[in-house]
């Protein structure tokens, strides 16, 4: 133990204190001046456990949403996918062909402008854009804002259309109901062990673009098969959102949910 | 790059615990971080090294505990070592399985003066 400086006392932290303090410690410079002769460990510091989950901050948030949601009797959709496998049009078929029957309201998630807000407000529903700015991923606390301002209806459905990535997205929960992962027959059929922390949290698997199936080399019975061997629990609807194909399905699953 | 928002969730923690403790300067901070995590390791060391500018915490060295992945087949409750989501179980061959270690993400401890 150095008696100098008092390195090596575990229960005795270094102190740090001007000269014309009381009880004065030795003001503590690490050349010492003079050489020691003896080993001593000169890492300092105590270590203070903390265990705190990372996301926690963006966990409790979630609940928070989720709660409120839950109260207003809100089913929230958070749609998330590539960018590019048809979450917008998808969205707005559905729009168009369900506004009679359900309420929608729709936050959509972008690093940069106002196109989706827009092709959303041209259906008639209620819209914010969030742009992320050079942010991956919408968090709890994004939504949370945004719900506030949307000001959404009893009895609705709100649909979160994240920002175009099937990796970050995963990590953070929104407080949404449903997860909905949407994989376009235009992408490889392997894309769920390829991207498996986004399959293995959603609760539903959209294949869309079905009516591109005979020109592209997607076998459709194999990318469910990948999903389900990470997600044995997930629910597939296929279909076109352009064509409409398969859409019914999608429509009475939504309507189940109202 | 979810690893820099992550990065800044974790310094927010321990700035907040540091301040609590009066501490001067943080020298290490200590995380558990499971194979299954969802988060790089290579990328979250990049990330702390560029978002740590404050005078608290910029000499803090990361350390990473690497937790290896475990699951229990929930068909026949055999527990095995696993790299990712998909692989079936060893004994019974069945895909479905619980997750029992391997998603952490939490800072543990931290070293302060």
């Amino acid at each position: 133990m150095c008696d100098t400086c008092g390195c090596g006392q575990t229960n005795n932290p270094v102190t740090f204190n001007k000269p014309e303090e009381e009880n004065e410690p030795v003001q503590h410079d690490h050349s010492h001046g003079q050489p020691h002769d003896h080993p001593h460990d000169h890492s300092h510091g105590n270590v203070i456990q903390i265990e705190q989950d990372v996301l926690s901050t963006n966990n409790l948030l979630a609940e928070r949403n989720r709660g409120y949601l839950e109260a207003k009797n809100i089913t929230t959709l958070n749609m998330v996918s590539s960018p590019g496998s048809g979450k917008t049009t998808l969205l707005e078929k559905t729009i168009q062909n369900l506004k009679k029957e359900l309420q929608f309201f729709v936050i959509e998630g972008d690093q940069q402008t106002m196109n989706d807000a827009n092709r959303i407000h041209a259906t008639g529903a209620p819209v914010i854009q969030i742009n992320t700015g050079n942010g991956c991923h919408l968090d709890a606390d994004m939504i949370n804002k945004a719900i506030k301002n949307l000001d959404v209806a009893d009895n609705s459905i709100l649909v979160i259309e994240n920002v175009g990535n099937l990796v970050c997205p995963s990590l953070f929960d929104l407080g949404e109901t449903y997860r909905i992962v949407i994989i376009s027959v235009t992408e490889g059929d392997d894309k769920p062990i390829k991207y498996p922390t986004m399959f293995h949290t959603s609760d539903i698997c959209i294949i869309n673009k079905i009516d591109l199936l005979p020109y592209v080399d997607f076998n459709i019975e194999k990318a469910k098969e990948y999903a389900l061997r990470v997600n044995h629990h997930l629910q597939f609807f296929e279909l076109s959102a352009k064509s409409e194909e398969g859409m019914d399905k999608w429509y009475d699953w939504l309507k189940s949910q109202a | 790059m979810h690893e820099f928002s992550i990065t800044m969730n974790v310094l927010n923690i321990v700035e907040e615990n540091a301040m609590e403790l009066n501490a001067e300067i943080v020298h290490e901070i200590e995380m558990d971080v499971g194979e299954l995590s969802g988060v790089d390791y290579d990328a979250l060391n990049f990330a702390m090294q560029h978002t740590k500018k404050s005078e608290l915490l910029e000499h803090a060295n990361l350390v990473i505990n690497r937790i290896p992945a475990k699951a229990r087949c929930k068909a026949c409750k055999h527990e095995f070592d696993i790299k990712d989501y998909y692989t079936a179980c060893p004994d019974c061959n069945h895909f479905d399985h619980d997750i029992i270690q391997g998603k952490e993400l939490r800072v543990k401890a931290i070293k302060i003066d």
